[in-house]
């Protein structure tokens, strides 16, 4: 029992280490998506260290220090490197700051997003029928509208700040996944192993999450990073537009929307903040393409 | 002997359409076939594709109800159109597929494979099921350490091996064989022929061997039964049919089947210098 | 001279987990008029070498070979664009799966006729003409009206049966067919051999026939060649193939036959091949 006990952990090991191997090979076959890994790990280690690298606090003011420069062009400081903003708050340090804000909305959103529509999807996917057809119906009506607007809308409902936002987008994110999940579900549900786990007496619910959901996962991981990108951008969005996060806090759309007047006097108030979101949700969807190109079996060469 | 699976005049229909431009219409998979297999017999089902075998192997398996007709499993009546699949007759039938890429979930370990009827039936503790799984992977030709690996790192003859040591963890008293050497290579297919032999014999398993492949059912079969577009066209003892055909169609089939010995290959080799 | 001869044919693949070698220094040969059966189970590399020969292999593949020559034409000297011209109308090849094989999306007049203006440069109606006789010629009824008909509007055996129409088209000297009967029904494909066997016979080709059934083998071919893990195992006529097999592997598979069961249990792979590894042994 003791050697049986031993063997199952090594046996185990190569298997999965292998899997592993094979999935790197193939996501580093894209050059691109390995860059943006790669930033996006940087942005991470950037916004889980913030408190420690950031040269002073976000929302500390520096009266004598308003709209100040970066420190390349002439009048800047070098205790402010991307400058300052029009109250004489340091734009890195609050860059650095608004990186959590950006890493948790898009966690946050893609979660709720995610369990939902799998919860829906599989459902409809499962069950069929009428079932089926109201959730569709749903789900259209929603994909019907421009997802800002529908967010727009959803947030003057439930009143601005920063988690309506993240409720608002979840709901807009939500029925890519609802449809992604149906369709994955639909064929594997045929698939024999699926009536073999019927076979056993294996109910419903068993067939649903245990045997079949598993094996819909690569499609919704894909979509999942692509999600996080677009709630990201959303919620910098919504921010501008005011409806999001509230100042002073240092989300980087809010920040982007708290300089607007300033644009034509001082180009690093915008610009900064908005680099950092477009590298961001470059980062990610270059990774969410490296994914599609890791998972999707159709597209491997054997 | 007593008869474990009786089908008296199975008939399954399928309605399709019922489209825009089409009226619905009824097919008939199954017209009305009964037979019966003994403890420890194989049946054996013949047939083209479109023939209706594998439907009736799913209304064997108590997947999908008949139509209409009796059937009945160690002889108690089974409907599950009407009522509702007890866990004991569901234990009773089991069934292998044609496809060992497709049987097994690709996300399951072949453990968790061989353990999941236990778990879902029993109330076993984890430690005797874990057992009972690996006991079940040694009968079938496996060995321990095949217990923690993916389906993905087994070839296809090993697949069925394990498709046939999950079917019989429940003890079932009978198996629906739906073209399980098929997808197979001549060697593999001789090996799970094989297999499948030992454990009839071992449990007194009764098979119903569904195949298109005559030479197999000639190996396998105690009895024969020949389908053609839904119907049973010939069903006797296997060297009855073999050696006296009645149906046209059972002749066609047999004068079909590609020879391999050498007397034929002699024949054709002259036919071919005589041209 | 033979019509295809190729020596020390290797191919290797290019893989996550490194090389892999699916054929292993395989020579063969072909003379016109001749039916060449390659036998083998799956990994033998059978397919994976007439695909070789047809350059049909994707660009991870790397095929080496001593010599490959086709009708006095070195094929490893020739450009991409010659062996394209080459393909399909001197050499062609037909697959197992009819259905994957035709372009759902167009009627089966077109792709005939679509081969014919490629290779032929004939006229519209020479074209139709010629599709017509072709798709008569492979026993289709009415095959002016068929020429209007999709592919899911087929059986499987009507769709092999032009899919051999679209390989004869340009009267092959050699015609590949890749397992062309492994999908379909016993009916079916005794109509589609004795149909392959009567065209090549009619037009002289030679025919290579890839398949793993030993039936298949015995009701068709004049030469057998065995291939297993990529390697050639044995060479010889059918009739000394079957009465008298030389290598083990070659007696092990004609006693795997269950036409060929003696006792109670049939004999496998395993109990001929003590040293090796048997195939079923082998993660895949």
């Amino acid at each position: 029992m003791a050697e049986t006990n031993v063997a199952q952990p090594i046996s185990l090991d190569p298997s999965r280490r292998r899997r592993l191997a094979e999935f790197w090979y193939y996501f580093s076959e894209n050059r691109g998506a390995v860059i943006g890994f790669w930033l996006f790990v940087l942005l991470v280690i950037v916004a889980l260290l913030a408190p420690v690298i950031a040269p002073h606090l976000p929302y500390a003011q520096y009266r004598d220090a308003v709209l100040v420069p970066p420190f390349w062009e002439e009048g800047g400081r070098a205790a402010f490197p991307l400058g300052t903003d029009p109250v004489g708050r340091d734009i890195l340090s609050r860059l650095l700051y608004g990186a959590q804000y950006s890493l948790f909305i898009g966690v946050v959103v893609t979660t709720i997003a995610l369990v939902g529509g799998i919860v829906i999807g599989v459902i409809a996917g499962y069950f069929g029928g009428w079932i089926d057809t109201v959730i569709m119906r749903i789900m259209d009506v929603i994909l019907a509208f421009p997802s800002l607007l529908l967010a727009l809308v959803l947030v003057a409902v439930l009143g601005p700040g920063l988690t309506n936002a993240m409720i608002a987008i979840a709901l807009v994110l939500q029925p890519h996944f609802v449809r992604l999940t149906r369709a994955a579900v639909m064929t594997e549900k045929g698939r024999e192993y699926v009536t073999a786990a019927r076979v056993s007496g294996a109910g419903s619910l068993r067939l649903m999450f245990r045997t079949i959901l598993p094996n819909t996962m690569a499609p919704l991981i894909v979509q999942a990073t692509l999600s996080f990108s677009s709630a990201i951008l959303d919620a910098a969005a919504l921010g501008f537009l005011g409806m999001g996060a509230q100042p002073p806090t240092p989300e980087w759309g809010t920040m982007l929307a708290e300089a607007r007047e300033f644009i034509l006097r001082a180009w690093w108030v915008v610009t900064f903040p908005g680099v950092a979101i477009l590298i961001t949700v470059l980062a990610i969807n270059l990774v969410g393409d490296g994914l599609r190109d890791a998972l999707d079996p159709k597209l491997k060469r054997s | 002997m007593t008869a474990i699976l009786e089908a008296r005049n199975i008939v399954r229909d399928y309605h399709v359409g019922g489209g825009l431009f089409s009226s619905p219409r009824t097919v008939h998979a199954v017209k009305g076939v009964s037979f019966s297999v003994e403890k420890g017999r194989t049946l054996a089902i013949v047939g083209e594709s479109g023939c209706g075998k594998s439907t009736l192997a799913r209304i064997v398996t108590l997947i999908d109800p008949a139509t209409a007709g009796e059937l009945f499993i160690e002889g108690q009546k089974v409907d599950i159109a009407k009522d509702k699949l007890t866990p004991e007759m569901r234990q009773k039938v089991q069934i292998i597929f044609q496809n060992p890429y497709g049987s097994l979930n690709p996300r399951q370990k072949i453990g968790d494979v061989l353990g999941e009827p236990l778990l879902i039936n029993t109330d076993m503790p984890a430690s005797e099921r874990r057992d009972r799984a690996m006991a079940m992977l040694k009968k079938v030709g496996l060995a321990e350490e095949h217990f923690a690996r993916y389906p993905h790192m087994f070839s296809g003859g090993q697949r069925q091996r394990i498709a046939i040591a999950r079917a019989l963890m429940l003890n079932p008293s009978l198996l629906v064989l739906d073209e399980p050497v098929s997808a197979l290579d001549l060697s593999v297919q001789a090996q799970v022929l094989n297999l499948l032999a030992d454990l009839q014999d071992e449990f007194q398993l009764t098979y119903v061997f569904i195949s298109h492949d005559l030479s197999v059912v000639r190996y396998i079969a105690d009895e024969v039964m020949v389908m053609y577009y839904g119907e049973a066209v010939e069903y006797g003892p296997r060297d009855e049919v073999f050696a006296n055909p009645k149906h046209d169609y059972t002749k066609t089939l047999f004068a079909a089947t590609p020879r391999a010995d050498v007397a034929s290959i002699k024949a054709r080799l002259a036919r071919k210098a005589a041209a | 001279m033979p019509l295809l001869e190729i020596e020390n044919l290797v191919v290797e693949f290019a893989t996550a987990a490194g090389q892999f070698r699916a054929v292993d220094g395989v020579s063969l040969s072909v003379e016109p008029r001749e039916v060449l059966a390659i036998v083998g189970e799956s990994g033998s590399g059978k397919s994976v070498s007439m695909l070789a020969v047809m350059g049909l292999l994707p660009w991870t593949a790397k095929v080496t070979a001593d010599r490959m020559d086709f009708d006095g034409v070195d094929l490893m000297q020739l450009s991409p664009q010659e062996r394209r011209k080459m393909v399909g109308k001197d050499m062609a090849m037909i697959f197992q799966e009819p259905m994957a094989s035709l372009n759902p999306c167009f009627t089966v007049g077109f792709q005939i006729e679509e081969v014919l203006a490629v290779h032929m440069g004939m006229s519209r109606a020479e074209r139709r003409a010629r599709a017509i006789e072709l798709l008569d010629l492979v026993g289709i009824p009415d095959p002016a009206d068929r020429l209007g008909s999709f592919p899911h509007q087929m059986s499987g055996g009507q769709c092999q049966r032009v899919m051999i129409a679209i390989a004869i088209a340009c009267n092959p000297k050699l015609l590949i067919a890749d397992e062309p009967t492994t999908a379909l029904d016993v009916t079916i494909q005794k109509q589609i051999l004795d149909l392959l066997v009567g065209l090549q016979e009619k037009y002289g080709m030679g025919l290579i026939m890839i398949t793993h059934n030993m039936g298949v083998v015995a009701e068709t071919a004049d030469r057998v060649i065995v291939q297993y893990k990529g390697r050639k195992m044995e060479e010889a006529d059918v009739l000394t193939l079957f009465e008298n097999p030389k290598s083990n592997y070659t007696r092990a598979l004609l006693s795997a036959l269950p036409d060929n069961a003696t006792g109670d249990r049939l004999p496998t792979i395993s109990d001929y091949l003590v040293d090796e590894q048997p195939a079923d042994g082998a993660a895949s």
